[in-house]
């Protein structure tokens, strides 16, 4: 008995493209060629395996009428339970600052605009990415540093209205600058005369007025020297074979823009911003990864398609939208949807206003009216002909 | 200079082609719907800008997925 070759098994499997997804039809022709190699498999044993599988696959899928959306949300939200409700926490190796378990999972799904703990991986490219010091001198290059970084101290000479900064050596040194480099980059400011005595600054405004020199004071302390907007802390690791870079504040739009910087894996987790930087799909993909991780961290295993469906639901409008009254709670079609969520009077009252109409095709809505809710099997309606029944 | 950043080679960003508008319609009467029943994506959006999307355009998305290897889907160019 000779068994079909491996070509006829490709050739049958790329028939089947389009009507089963890409990683069972590619798992399901490494196994059959993997087998055939080691016994014969005869075209109708093919045919049967086939079909098996294409049996299979339609009885695993969600069937018309399912509830996915709460069948999601118990899914989430009975893990969610067993978090922790720490909001801090150290993180081990990174020594940086993260937000995780519920907290975190909360402002995934909340949407918030600023994460609490926003933190970038930034990934380098070859030279930089190989070797430690080449590394560091671009995580100090990111590292927000201003006049305050450096300064031993800063006194106010009131009587000659002159702003003393004495700049720490050591600390200069470890940042690569110099007196007279910081000298330059405060020249920027207009009407200030500067003259540099060794480690001394002094900073002396035109106009000898003391609300001049006050603004001179708040303004010169946090100048920013060096570094990238938003950026405070900054860890190199090893990771694998390569060191990559970990901040604590987050700024994706400059980092991206910067040559040492692998554009193509760096990533934030302020999804907000990487909607405004990489757009819709790039947040949705953010939101996954996010949520995911937060679970698997605290050793929950929730199915990723239930993620799928919250961050399809969040991303529907083309913006990144809250969970919730703000977003996608809140932009429902009907009424009395919105109203059994939360602040019942204002919907009720804003649809009166607006002489809104409830087409009661949602579940909710038929809940509060009392007939079956369309799900499942309460999806299907009866629609009788007449004419073919011979009924008048 | 560094070089043009673009915004389709990052690893977040999925795939994102104009649908011609003969198969666009064959998309909405495939699954009998609105255009604005599908999911939304405005022409602002980088990724949009970068193919030159413009409103009424129905992008077509191949997302990578971790459940079944590759996953089409369409969204909808609004104006925003």
């Amino acid at each position: 008995m000779v068994g079909v070759s491996s070509e006829t098994i490709k050739g049958e499997i790329e028939k089947l493209e389009g009507e089963l997804p890409e990683s069972i039809l590619r798992e399901l022709q490494n196994s059959l060629i993997r087998v055939s190699k080691e016994r014969a498999i005869t075209k109708e044993q093919l045919k049967e395996i086939i079909d098996g599988v294409k049996q299979a696959y339609y009885k695993a899928m969600v069937e018309p009428g399912e509830a996915v959306g709460t069948v999601a949300a118990q899914s989430i939200g009975e893990p969610g339970t067993q978090m922790t409700l720490r909001t801090f926490h150290y993180a081990g190796v990174a020594e940086l600052n993260v937000t995780l378990g519920l907290p975190r999972l909360i402002e995934i799904i909340d949407a918030r605009k600023t994460p609490s703990a926003a933190l970038m991986t930034i990934y380098l490219k070859e030279p930089y990415a190989k070797s430690k010091e080449k590394a560091r001198a671009f995580a100090q290059k990111v590292e927000l540093t201003t006049v305050e970084d450096v300064a031993l101290q800063t006194e106010v000479d009131l009587i000659n209205s002159v702003f003393i900064i004495t700049l720490d050596r050591s600390r200069l040194q470890r940042r690569d600058l110099t007196p007279s480099k910081i000298a330059d980059i405060l020249r920027e400011i207009p009407k200030v005369d500067i003259t540099v005595d060794g480690y001394k600054l002094r900073l002396k405004p035109e106009s000898a007025s003391l609300t001049e020199l006050r603004r001179l004071v708040t303004r010169v302390r946090t100048t920013p020297l060096r570094g990238v907007k938003g950026i405070t802390r900054v860890v190199v690791k090893m990771e694998g074979d390569e060191y990559v870079v970990y901040t604590e504040g987050s700024n994706l739009a400059e980092i991206l823009m910067m040559p040492e910087v692998d554009a193509t894996r760096t990533t934030t987790n302020n999804i907000h911003e990487i909607e405004s930087v990489l757009g819709i799909e790039a947040a949705r993909n953010a939101i996954i990864n996010e949520a995911v991780k937060t679970l698997e961290e605290q050793g929950l295993d929730v199915d990723i398609r239930h993620i799928m469906l919250v961050a399809d639901m969040m991303t529907a409008t083309g913006e990144v939208s809250q969970v919730g009254r703000h977003g996608v709670s809140g932009e429902k079609a009907s009424v009395l949807a919105r109203a059994s969520f939360e602040i019942t009077t204002k919907h009720l009252l804003d649809a009166c206003v607006h002489g809104e109409s409830d087409r009661l095709d949602g579940i909710i809505e038929n809940v509060i009216a009392g007939q079956p809710i369309p799900i499942g099997t309460g999806m299907v309606e009866l629609v009788m002909r007449r004419e073919e029944s011979g009924a008048k | 200079m560094p070089e043009e950043f673009q915004v389709g080679r990052h690893v977040l960003v999925p795939k994102h082609e104009i649908l011609p508008k003969e198969k666009a319609e064959e998309l909405l009467k495939k699954y009998n719907i609105t255009p604005y029943q599908l999911p939304l994506i405005k022409s602002s959006d980088p990724a949009v800008k970068e193919i030159g999307g413009k409103p009424g355009d129905v992008i077509k998305i191949t997302r990578n997925s971790p459940t079944a290897g590759k996953a089409v889907v369409y969204r909808y160019v609004i104006e925003g």
